[in-house]
């Protein structure tokens, strides 16, 4: 196989506060390979957005960002200039934000907004520029292109301000592209929408793709690789079959019961839940830090855990786990 | 009713953002007002010489005092009257339209300049900067205008450049606190982060992304620092600490003019009025130019 385009060891961001640091994500691993989707789900305050954030190099000044490796198509992320950091993003590595209502500066028109990153990176003529955000505006299927190009944000609706983030994204033909919960905050009907039209484009540019989501409904969908993050952690990660048929941690057997399944789910039937909060990130912070909500907790799981794997990419941090151990999902 | 809502909607859809600006700017009476009367004053400063044939700064002592047209005993040569040195009142007036826009405009700029900096800065780097920027802005607060400008005057005597330098080096405060806090609000929008992830550079961020959402800010705070200094300075040359005589200034002729007060009340009633004009048509300006420009109306 290739190499992969992301290659991330040991990625830890701590968050000085006044009570003490808060290790708000602690030594992630994960690989990645163009063509390939990568979900990151965990509830909120798991540190998925960060992760996607820390990858970007946008963290804000008060974070601090460590990491072993954090290797993007070769170039040592850790090490670049913050100038060489704004010639990859836009044009090599892109965003696309979770809220559409705020993403595009209401000042400009959206012809200019998309335009931007394109002038920005290449060597090209206003006329140019235009061309490309009408070609991909139709690309994300929205009609009468051109005329949209003159429109101010607040005359879209929030499904077709997704659509232009997304194709703003993608103008420069990113090799690697990050979704932080592109469709938290859109109407069920187009969230579904959005995420086939974001599946779709990646396949057809064959792109790199993370997709940061609490929805285990979208990852079913269209992930290659999960990633299940908790607390700052990823407990557990592998394809995302193995995830779904044979989950190993705890925390991601739990998930997989909040979500309803057509056909099994009976009308009238609780849905499962994880009882409990998660734990505080200050301070140090060892051992397993589901155990306080976990129902196969034992004393074990105060010390260190250690990595557990199975096959080549699935693996779970967790002393249980082994198939016959604790309850099937 | 429903239908009218509808054809209304229709037309706003596909007016073109010019003509809808057009129509904004045409439907606030206010700002036509405002700009009406502002292009007016400023006409006129540009045009006092061929307005008037009258010098502003000749005495003639044998017509002093004569009253304006609408009173007994008025010299048509003179519409507005002398005053106590016997120049003529409107050729002083439409000469000190000069200087009170000069200073209104000038102060502003210098003041902007000096607080939008400060403000955007302490807005979006906060921190340090911010800490110190907030340290300057009180610092400057406790100092009060008019006793800053007596001591610089004292050492430097009053002319219109040094009132100009004072209100200017001073009247930076309201800029840098409304455009701190606007800038605050914007800068965590997903917008800004977006342009830093498509590879914007810190001062094109701040400049093409924050500015021109603050910029309507902005230009209410310079159209109320214009009016504020114009009033700051008609009320230090009041008090002989501003533009000294025989400069024709508005303050200065209103002070010329409490001797008389209660015997001839128009010597200060003429100047008191252009001041009064002057002011509030730059603050419809400012107030309208708010309401056009506000980008949640950007059509």
């Amino acid at each position: 196989m290739t190499d992969p385009i992301l290659s991330v060891r040991r990625l830890t961001i701590d968050i000085p506060l006044a009570q003490g640091t808060m290790h708000a994500v602690r030594g992630i691993d994960f690989d990645l390979k163009r063509g390939e989707t990568l979900c990151i789900v965990g509830e909120s305050g798991s540190g998925k957005s960060l992760t996607s954030l820390a990858v970007m190099g946008l963290l804000s000044g008060k974070l601090r960002r460590s990491a072993d490796r954090l290797e993007f198509a070769g170039i040592d992320l850790m090490r670049q200039k913050p100038r060489t950091m704004r010639s990859l993003r836009g044009d090599r590595m892109a965003m696309i934000f979770q809220e559409p209502m705020t993403s595009l500066n209401p000042a400009y028109t959206i012809g200019d907004q998309l335009a931007e990153a394109y002038l920005l990176h290449r060597r090209a003529s206003r006329v140019e520029a235009l061309a490309r955000a009408v070609e991909l505006l139709g690309k994300v299927g929205i009609t009468a292109a051109e005329s949209r190009l003159s429109q101010y944000p607040h005359q879209l609706s929030g499904g077709l301000r997704q659509r232009v983030m997304i194709a703003m994204a993608l103008m420069c033909e990113p090799e690697l592209i990050i979704a932080d919960e592109p469709t938290t905050a859109l109407d069920v009907t187009i969230q579904a929408q959005i995420l086939r039209l974001l599946a779709d484009l990646q396949r057809e540019m064959n792109m790199a793709m993370i997709l940061v989501t609490h929805d285990l409904g979208i990852v079913a969908r269209i992930a290659d690789k999960v990633a299940v993050m908790y607390a700052g952690e990823v407990v557990e990660q592998g394809t995302a079959r193995e995830i779904f048929d044979n989950p190993r941690h705890p925390y991601t057997r739990g998930l997989l019961r909040c979500i309803p399944v057509p056909g099994k789910t009976k009308p009238g039937e609780h849905l499962g839940s994880i009882p409990g909060i998660v734990p505080s990130l200050v301070g140090v912070v060892e051992g397993c830090a589901f155990r306080g909500r976990c129902d196969v907790a034992a004393p074990s799981c105060a010390d260190p855990i250690p990595e557990q794997k199975e096959g080549a990419e699935h693996a779970w941090r967790c002393i249980h786990g082994q198939a016959e151990e604790g309850a099937p999902a | 009713m429903a239908r009218t809502i509808d054809t209304a909607a229709q037309q706003i859809r596909t007016a073109s953002p010019a003509a809808l600006l057009r129509r904004r700017i045409f439907g606030h009476y206010g700002l036509l007002f405002g700009i009406v009367v502002l292009a007016t004053i400023v006409l006129i400063a540009a045009f006092a010489p061929l307005l008037t044939a009258h010098d502003p700064y000749t005495q003639d002592l044998l017509a002093r005092m004569k009253p304006p047209f609408w009173m007994a005993g008025s010299d048509p040569d003179h519409l507005l009257g002398t005053d106590h040195l016997g120049r003529d009142y409107l050729a002083r007036l439409l000469y000190g339209a000069r200087i009170s826009l000069a200073i209104g405009v000038i102060a502003a700029l210098i003041s902007g300049l000096i607080g939008t900096a400060m403000g955007v800065a302490a807005g979006y780097f906060g921190g340090r900067v911010d800490l110190v920027v907030t340290f300057l802005i009180n610092v400057r607060l406790a100092m009060p205008v008019v006793l800053v400008a007596l001591a610089v005057v004292a050492i430097l005597d009053g002319s219109l450049q040094v009132v100009i330098m004072v209100l200017g080096l001073l009247l930076w405060d309201r800029f840098a606190v409304v455009m701190r806090s606007s800038v605050l609000q914007v800068r965590d929008l997903e917008y800004v982060n977006a342009a830093k992830a498509i590879g914007c550079s810190v001062p094109r961020v701040i400049l093409s992304e924050i500015m021109p959402n603050v910029v309507n800010n902005l230009i209410v705070v310079a159209t109320l620092e214009m009016a504020h200094a114009i009033l700051l300075e008609a009320a230090l040359s009041f008090l002989g600490l501003g533009v000294q005589p025989p400069t024709p200034s508005w303050g200065l002729m209103i002070s010329e003019g409490k001797q008389m007060l209660l015997f001839e009340p128009w010597l200060i009633a003429i100047p008191g009025v252009a001041l009064f004009v002057l002011v509030l048509a730059i603050n419809l300006l400012g107030d309208g130019l708010r309401d056009v420009s506000a980008p949640e109306n950007k059509g």
